[in-house]
């Protein structure tokens, strides 16, 4: 008999600090257990650059709220691309940290940055490269541009969180984070 | 003086005449989740996280006089479910950021969503532009955070008898308001030791230079769940007092 179709799982980090993958590593030796039930698509840790280009995913994760347009192109591919969409960590949740910046005006912010900080070599402009993404006036947590099916809060959540909300996910039961495992710090 | 019961999702609930379904429900050791309630205030009504049904309509708990033979449900998948959508709705208007709070595991709003499983705000973020008010030499005041529960301003006025706080506007630019003519902390006489400065249920008035002097992970409601807590909300003999 064959062994069952191990799931395809995709990540990116959008505007977030990587904690979160971090905390994913975070499962340790679980790690193991996991790669016998999924396999990596499109993540930090593979060098896919699309994701699904390989097929259809079943589940991507997605770190860091949505503060640029490349963020926005990277979160509408992997709607488009993962059956089910699960938003990772307290950025993606309600925009975390990033979002601090929401009250502010962006072009104060960047001149700030650019322009009169101290220490800034002469001549020193906001950034304005064709190459560069378009940074949004306000940055948002997933939910707001596309569906998600699954939080998992958090700055980061725990590595025993996130392999009690897979696990729980994998099994196909609903996912649940007793008192201790859900946090929102 | 015990005679009479009433039904809490079965189970049977003694009281006294004059207390509330909450206060009869937290005596007997039963959870009602509530952020506006406290134990040594005149009930206040405005949150709704202690709604229950009462013969198949639902009312505030802190605010309804138990009476014989109520058949209350509480803890029904209907009933959270209202409690999740109001805690969300508390999340997404303000702007609470649990990492960088101070308060952060001794904070109510937050522990009741730990309670009932919030694992998203769900709405669209309000991100308001709310004022950081640090002018009182020993309190900062983090507007950001507030949930209009009023509990300083009845503890300001009814116990310090100083009315420092007030709320101003009405709908969605309700918000609180400090009774000075600049409008700042530094300009009352607020002290650290008034009771207003002891009840905020969430991290709008903090006292300074002791933000992490408690780590996070050994804090209030770290070791076991909000509703583990109930011994600390149970009427005091005051309270009951001063209910008609």
């Amino acid at each position: 008999m064959n062994a069952p179709r191990k799931l395809k799982v995709a990540t990116a980090s959008l505007a977030g600090c990587f904690g979160c993958h971090m905390s994913f590593l975070d499962i340790d030796e679980r790690l193991l257990d996991l790669l016998e039930l999924i396999e990596f698509d499109r993540t930090p840790l593979t060098d896919i650059k699309h994701v699904g280009a390989n097929g259809p995913v079943d589940i991507g994760i997605i770190e860091g709220g949505v503060c640029n347009a490349e963020n926005v192109h990277v979160l509408r591919d992997f709607r488009a691309n993962c059956k089910i969409l699960i938003s990772l960590g307290a950025c993606s949740v309600n925009g975390g940290l990033p979002a601090q910046r929401n009250h502010l005006d962006l072009r104060d912010i960047l001149k700030a940055v650019y322009s009169t900080d101290t220490g800034l070599a002469s001549g020193t402009q906001v950034p304005n490269d064709a190459e560069l993404p378009l940074t949004l006036n306000m940055v948002h947590p997933l939910h707001e541009v596309v569906k998600i099916d699954y939080f998992i809060p958090g700055c980061p959540p725990s590595g025993d969180a996130i392999w009690k909300f897979l696990t729980d996910l994998l099994a196909g039961q609903t996912p649940h984070l007793g008192h201790g495992l859900i946090h929102y710090d | 003086m015990m005679s009479d019961t009433f039904n809490i999702d079965g189970q049977e609930i003694p009281f006294t005449p004059g207390q509330s379904v909450m206060q009869a429900a937290l005596t007997a050791g039963v959870f009602i989740p509530h952020l506006c309630y406290h134990p040594e205030f005149r009930p206040h009504g405005s949150c709704k996280l202690c709604t229950v049904k009462v013969n198949g309509r639902p009312a505030s708990s802190c605010t309804l006089p138990a009476a014989a033979g109520m058949e209350v449900e509480s803890n029904t998948p209907e009933i959270l479910d209202k409690r999740r959508s109001l805690l969300q709705m508390l999340l997404v208007e303000g702007n609470h950021f649990c990492p960088s709070c101070e308060k952060s595991g001794n904070c109510q709003l937050q522990a009741l969503g730990y309670e009932l499983e919030v694992f998203t705000p769900h709405f669209n973020q309000f991100y308001p532009n709310r004022p950081v008010d640090a002018s009182h030499p020993d309190i900062l005041l983090d507007l950001n955070r507030c949930i209009l529960c009023e509990l300083c301003i009845r503890a300001s006025a009814e116990v310090d008898g100083k009315n420092v706080f007030s709320l101003s506007g009405r709908g969605i630019t309700k918000h609180l308001i400090v009774n000075a003519e600049s409008g700042k902390l530094g300009d009352t006489d607020f002290a650290l030791t008034d009771k207003a400065a002891q009840v905020c249920p969430v991290g709008v008035i903090l006292p300074k230079r002791i933000g992490f002097a408690v780590p996070i992970g050994q804090r209030h409601y770290d070791a076991a769940p909000f509703s583990a807590h109930v011994d600390e909300f149970k009427p005091t003999a005051a309270s009951q007092g001063e209910r008609s």
